[in-house]
C-alpha cells in the first residue's frame, strides 16, 4: 500500500496532513530519539543520572553552551518534543490515513497503547515527587524530606508544640529582591546563595577573610562555593547568607547551609525564632514509626539478602492504625504515597525509605497491557496469513510476504 | 550410503555426547573425583569442591586444564587437593596467567619462565609479591575507568594471589608437616593458635558441616573458627579431622586409607544433610559433563555443515546440520534445566546466564523457521549464534563462579523472572534477524548461491524475526519496568540498561516502520537488521561498561575491544549492503532492489 499518494491538487492542509501523518515523518523521529537516547546515556557518565533526565529527557531542546560563552543554544530536540511530536504524528496518522477494520486492530489497540503510554510518561515528568525517610528505630516521622530539592525554613518555635512553617525554595533565594510574607514580622533578603558550597571554619585558617554573618553559629564560618556535583554518591550543599530585617532596621545576616545539622535559634519581639536551610519537606496525613528493622546477608559473605522494616502507621483522623512489613520488592503502598525500602545506615540502626508520590503511576500499567495485545494481535494476524497462504499453495510457490499493514 | 548420511552423522554425535556424560573414574588410584564431590559452603550456597576447583583455574589461568612442571597432568580436583594438602608442591604449578609484560617485570621474569609464555607459578612470583603490593595500592585510589592496562593487570593479580592464599588456607595451616599430629597433640595445638586465626580470617570456605542437622547454611563453619573454639586434642571437631586424615593418605600415597575415609564422611553427610550431598553431586556431575562445551563443537559442525550443503549435497546435509543443531539444542536446554534447579532460579540471573540463554533462544527460534524453509539459512544463523554466544558465556565464566547469589534488589520475582526471561528472548531474536541478514548479504554479494527464491525466503524470514523480536523485546522492557515500580517505585528511570532494552524496541519498530513505508526494499531490510546486531550488542554489554546506574551488575571492561571488533565487523557488513546491485556475485536477488 501507498500511504502517500499525492492527490492531484494537494491543498496547505492537505499537504500538512500527509506530511504529519507520514510514515517517514516517523522513522525520523524515531532515529532523532534513538540518537538522543544513545548520547544520553554516555553522558550519564559525567552528568548522573538525574542530571541526564534533566538535561535530555524532560527538556523540549538539548542545549549546549558555546565555548568560551554563557549562551546556550539548543542543539538537538529533547525528550518533551520528540515525544509531543510522536504523539502529533501518531495521532494525526490515525486521523489521515488509518481505517478501522479488524485486519488493523492491532495496530489500532498498539498505537493507542503507546499514546497513553507517551502521556503517562510526561505526567510522571511534571507530577512525579520522591524523597526519602530516615527512621532510627523508635523514630517517628511525618513527613518526606527531598532527595535534591531544599528550602529555606523559618518558623516561630516559642510553644513548642507546634510549630508553624514558612518554608522557601532555594530557587528563590537566587533573587536579590526581598521575601515579605504575612506570617513572618521581618522581611527576608538572601545577600549570596550558593548552590552548592563548603563551610570552613575561620579559627582555622590563617588569615581569614571577614566573616559576612553577623548572627547565628556562621560568624565564625565561611562559605566556600564548589561547582554542582551530579555524582550519584555525592551531594550539593545549597548555602545562602540571609539577612532578616523588621520595621526598625536589620537584625542581622545569618549563615543557612544544609551542611549545618541543627536549625539557628533568635529572638525576636520577645518571641523565639528558628532558621535553617534543610531538604524540601512534604508533609504526611500520617505518621510512621519505625519497630523494628532487619538485615539478613548470605552466610560468609557480605551479600545482602533482605532488607526489612517492620512499620507503625498511624493516620491523622485515626481510622488506621497498624504494623506494615516493608521489605525489598514489597512496599507499601497508602495516602498516594508508596514507600520503598531503599537502605540502610548507622550499623543497621537506621532504616531509610524510598517515598514516591505519583498520581499517574498506574497509566504506564495500561498502556502496556494494550501494546502487548495490540502486538500479539497484529502479528498473530500475519502469521496466520502466512500459514494459510503456505498450505493453499504448493510449497516453495508461496511467494508475498506476511500481511503488511 | 547418501541417503543415510545425516543419521550417521547423527548417531555419532549422540554416542559422543553420551560419552561425555558417563561418569569417569578418577584418572589415579585416589577418588580426588569423590573428594571433589564434598559439599563445603562458600559464596553463601552450597557447592561441591569440584566447583571451587574449576572456577578457581578459570579464574587464575582463564582454562581448567593443569599440568604439573613435569608435564603429568593434573584433573582440577587433583590441583585443589594438592594446594590444599601439598602446598610446597602446588606451589610451583604454573597457574597464574599474566598478560601484562610490565607486570611480569615486577617479578624480573620473562616471557620464556613461563607455561606458554603466560603462566606462572607461585614459587616464581613469590620474591615480588611486596612489590606487587606496593605496585596495587598505588593504583587502588585511581578511578577503574581511567587505571592503565598495567595498573589494572596489578590489581588483579593481587587479587589472584589473595584467591590462592586463601585456599591454601582452607583446611590446614600451609606450613604444617603432619598437621594429624598436630591435633592429637596439645601442645602443638596451643602453638598452631596464630595460624588458626589466619585461617579463620583468610579463608571464605566453610568446610565444616552444622553438629546437629539444622537444615540451611546457617551452620557451616571454617576449620580456623571451629578450631579457635577447641582448647584441647578432645574438643577438636571430628570433622576436622577427617579432613585431616585425607591430607595425610593424600601425602602420604595411602589411597585405602583416603577412599575409606572419604566413605565414611560420605555416609555421615548423605544421614544428617540429604539435600546438600544430593545438590552438589548434582553440581559435581554438571561441571564435568560440560554440556555447554560439547553442545559448542556441535553448533561448530552443524554451521560447517550448513554452510558446505549450499555447495554440495543440499538435502543431506541440510538435513544433517538441522538434527546436529536440535541435538546441541537438547544438550543445551538440558543444561540450562541443570543449572535452574542447582540454583531455584529462574534461567537468567546474570550476564553469563544471559548468554546461554541468548544463544538457546535463537537456536530455538532457528529450528523452527528451519522445518518452515528448509534451505539450511537457519541451521547455518543457528550454528553460527549458538557457537558465539557459548564464547561469550565461556569468557564470562572466567571471573568467578557463574551461579553466584544475587542482590536482595535482584532477588527473585515474578516480574523480574519474566522480564529476564523475555527481554532476552527480545535480544536473541534480535541477534538472529541481523544474522540471517548477514547470510542474505554475504551470499549475495560474495558467492553466487542466492537465488531468487531463497532471497524471498531469506526476507521472509528477517521480516518474521523482527516481529517477533518487537514483541519480546517491548514486553520484556515494559515487564522490567513493572518491576522497577514495584521495587523502587519508578516505572521507567532512564538507567543505562533501560535505556539499551528501549533503543533495541525503537530500532525494531524503526525497522518495521521502514518497511512498511515502503523506504527499504529487501536489501535496505538485511542493511536494517545488521545495524539491529550492534544495537543489541551496545545493550547487553556497552551498557554494562559505562560502569553506572542500577544495572551495572555486570561486569568488566576487558570485553570492551571485543565490543569495538564486533560493531566495526558489522558495520563492514552494512557496507556490503551498499555494493551497486550490478556488483553482487548472485544475479538479482528478490523481485525488486
Amino acid at each position: 500500500m501507498k500511504p502517500e499518494s499525492p492527490s492531484p491538487r494537494p491543498s496547505f492542509v492537505l499537504s500538512l496532513g500527509t506530511g504529519l501523518a507520514s510514515l517517514r515523518l516517523t522513522v525520523v523521529l524515531l532515529c532523532l530519539s534513538l540518537v538522543m537516547i544513545f548520547v544520553a546515556t554516555l553522558d550519564q557518565v559525567h552528568l548522573g543520572v538525574w542530571g541526564v533526565q534533566q538535561k535530555y529527557f524532560h527538556s523540549f531542546f538539548v542545549l549546549a553552551r558555546i565555548p568560551g560563552t554563557e549562551l546556550s543554544v539548543p542543539i538537538f530536540p529533547g525528550g518533551y518534543l520528540l515525544g509531543l511530536a510522536l504523539l502529533v504524528n501518531l495521532i494525526t496518522a490515525h486521523l489521515w490515513r488509518f481505517r478501522l477494520s479488524w485486519k488493523k486492530s492491532g495496530i489500532w489497540l498498539t498505537h493507542l497503547g503507546l499514546i497513553l503510554l507517551l502521556i503517562g510518561e510526561g505526567l510522571s515528568g511534571l507530577m512525579q515527587r520522591d524523597g526519602q525517610v530516615r527512621l532510627d528505630v523508635g523514630q517517628t516521622r511525618r513527613y518526606v524530606e527531598s532527595f535534591r530539592e531544599s528550602e529555606l525554613a523559618v518558623w516561630d518555635a516559642t510553644d513548642g508544640l507546634f510549630d508553624d512553617v514558612v518554608a522557601i525554595p532555594v530557587a528563590r533565594l537566587a533573587h536579590p529582591d526581598p521575601i515579605q510574607h504575612p506570617k513572618l514580622p521581618f522581611i527576608l533578603k538572601a545577600v549570596g546563595y550558593f548552590p552548592n558550597a563548603t563551610l570552613r571554619m575561620r579559627s582555622q585558617m590563617t588569615n581569614p577573610p571577614p566573616a559576612m554573618a553577623t548572627m547565628g553559629d556562621g560568624t565564625d564560618m565561611l562559605a566556600d562555593p564548589a561547582p554542582m556535583t551530579y555524582k550519584p554518591d555525592e551531594s550539593n550543599w545549597p548555602t545562602a547568607y540571609v539577612e532578616l530585617t523588621g520595621p526598625d532596621g536589620s537584625l542581622g545576616i545569618w549563615l543557612v547551609s544544609a551542611m549545618l545539622e541543627e536549625p539557628q535559634t533568635f529572638i525576636y519581639q520577645g518571641r523565639t525564632w528558628q532558621i535553617a536551610l534543610r531538604a524540601r519537606r512534604d508533609y504526611l496525613p500520617f505518621t510512621i514509626t519505625l519497630g523494628k528493622f532487619t538485615h539478613d546477608i548470605y552466610p560468609g559473605t557480605d551479600i545482602p539478602k533482605n532488607f526489612a522494616s517492620t512499620i507503625k502507621l498511624h493516620s491523622d483522623n485515626g481510622q488506621d492504625d497498624r504494623s506494615v512489613l516493608i521489605s525489598m520488592n514489597n512496599p507499601l503502598r497508602y495516602g498516594g504515597f508508596a514507600f520503598y525500602q531503599a537502605g540502610f545506615a548507622n550499623n543497621d540502626r537506621t532504616s531509610v525509605l524510598q517515598a514516591v508520590r505519583n498520581p499517574s503511576w498506574l497509566i504506564p500499567y495500561w498502556s502496556c497491557g494494550l501494546i502487548a495485545l495490540g502486538l500479539v494481535l497484529q502479528f498473530g494476524l500475519s502469521l496466520a496469513g502466512f500459514f494459510r497462504k503456505r498450505t493453499a499453495a504448493p510449497p516453495g510457490a508461496a511467494r508475498a510476504a506476511p500481511a503488511s499493514p | 550410503m547418501n541417503r543415510n548420511l545425516p543419521l550417521v552423522i547423527l548417531a555419532l554425535a549422540v554416542a559422543w555426547v553420551v560419552c561425555t556424560l558417563v561418569p569417569t573414574g578418577s584418572s589415579g588410584p585416589f577418588d580426588t573425583a569423590g573428594f571433589g564431590r564434598l559439599p563445603i559452603l562458600a559464596d553463601g550456597r552450597i557447592k561441591p569442591l569440584d566447583t571451587i576447583a574449576r572456577t578457581g583455574l578459570l579464574m587464575l589461568q582463564g582454562r581448567q586444564r593443569i599440568a604439573t612442571p613435569d608435564a603429568r597432568p593434573l584433573t582440577p580436583d587433583e590441583w585443589l587437593l594438592d594446594v590444599f594438602f601439598r602446598p610446597a608442591q602446588a606451589d610451583a604449578y604454573q597457574v597464574f596467567r599474566i598478560d601484562n609484560s610490565d607486570v611480569l617485570t615486577l617479578f624480573k621474569l620473562v616471557r620464556g619462565d613461563g607455561e606458554g609464555g603466560v603462566r606462572f607459578s607461585f614459587a616464581q612470583l613469590q620474591a615480588g609479591l611486596d612489590e606487587l603490593d606496593r605496585q596495587a595500592r598505588l593504583a587502588e585510589p585511581v578511578d577503574n575507568a581511567s587505571r592503565s592496562a598495567f595498573q589494572r593487570g596489578v590489581i588483579e593479580l593481587r587479587e589472584h594471589i589473595g584467591y590462592y592464599d586463601r585456599l591454601r588456607y582452607t583446611l590446614q595451616p600451609p606450613d604444617s608437616p603432619d598437621f594429624a599430629a598436630d591435633l592429637a597433640d596439645p601442645a602443638r595445638l596451643a602453638a598452631e593458635r596464630a595460624a588458626f586465626t589466619t585461617m579463620d580470617s583468610l579463608s571464605n570456605i566453610r568446610a565444616i558441616p552444622p553438629p546437629a542437622a539444622p537444615d540451611g547454611a546457617g551452620g557451616w563453619q571454617s576449620v580456623g573458627r571451629v578450631l579457635l573454639g577447641a582448647a584441647t586434642p578432645a574438643a577438636v571437631d571430628p570433622h576436622v579431622r577427617t579432613y585431616a586424615a585425607l591430607g595425610q593418605a593424600w601425602t602420604s600415597s595411602q589411597p585405602a586409607v583416603f577412599a575409606a575415609t572419604l566413605r565414611d564422611y560420605r555416609e555421615e553427610l548423605s544421614s544428617c544433610l540429604p539435600a546438600a550431598v544430593r545438590r552438589s553431586d548434582a553440581e559435581a556431575f554438571f561441571n564435568r559433563a560440560q554440556p555447554f562445551i560439547t553442545s559448542l563443537f556441535l553448533y561448530v559442525a552443524a554451521f560447517l555443515l550448513a554452510v558446505v550443503s549450499w555447495l554440495v549435497w543440499p538435502e543431506v546435509l541440510g538435513r544433517a546440520a538441522f538434527r546436529l543443531m536440535g541435538l546441541a539444542f537438547a544438550l543445551a536446554t538440558a543444561g540450562i534445566l541443570a543449572r535452574m534447579w542447582l540454583e531455584g532460579r529462574p534461567p537468567v540471573t546474570n550476564l553469563y546466564s544471559s548468554a546461554l540463554f541468548i544463544g538457546w533462544g535463537s537456536v530455538g527460534l532457528c529450528l523452527i523457521l528451519e522445518k518452515l524453509h528448509r534451505n539450511a539459512v537457519a541451521s547455518a544463523a543457528g550454528g553460527l549464534i549458538g557457537f558465539g554466544t557459548l564464547v561469550i558465556a565461556h569468557h564470562l565464566s572466567l571471573s568467578g563462579d557463574t551461579m553466584e547469589m544475587m542482590r536482595a534488589v535482584l532477588d527473585s520475582n515474578f516480574w523480574l523472572s519474566t522480564h529476564v526471561v523475555t527481554v532476552t528472548t527480545g535480544y536473541a531474536s534480535t541477534f538472529l534477524a541481523g544474522f540471517l541478514a548477514i547470510i542474505y548479504l554475504v551470499r549475495g554479494v560474495l558467492t553466487r548461491s542466492l537465488d531468487a527464491r531463497t532471497a524471498d525466503s531469506l526476507a521472509r524470514m528477517v521480516y518474521g524475526i523482527v516481529c517477533f523480536a518487537t514483541l519480546f523485546s517491548f514486553v520484556g522492557t515494559m515487564l522490567g519496568g513493572i518491576w522497577a515500580d514495584q521495587s523502587w517505585g519508578r516505572f521507567w528511570g532512564w538507567d543505562p540498561k533501560e535505556n539499551g532494552a528501549l533503543l533495541i524496541v525503537i530500532w525494531n519498530a524503526v525497522i518495521l516502520h521502514c518497511r512498511w513505508g515502503g523506504l527499504v526494499r529487501q536489501r535496505g531490510l538485511m542493511a536494517l537488521a545488521v545495524f539491529g546486531n550492534i544495537v543489541t550488542a551496545w545493550s547487553w554489554f556497552g551498557t554494562n561498561m559505562l560502569g553506572v546506574g542500577l544495572h551495572s551488575y555486570g561486569f568488566t571492561d576487558a570485553a570492551f575491544n571485543g565490543l569495538i571488533i564486533f560493531v566495526a565487523s558489522q558495520l563492514l557488513l552494512i557496507g556490503l549492503a551498499a555494493v551497486p546491485r550490478s556488483r553482487w556475485r548472485s544475479p538479482a536477488p528478490g523481485s525488486a532492489a
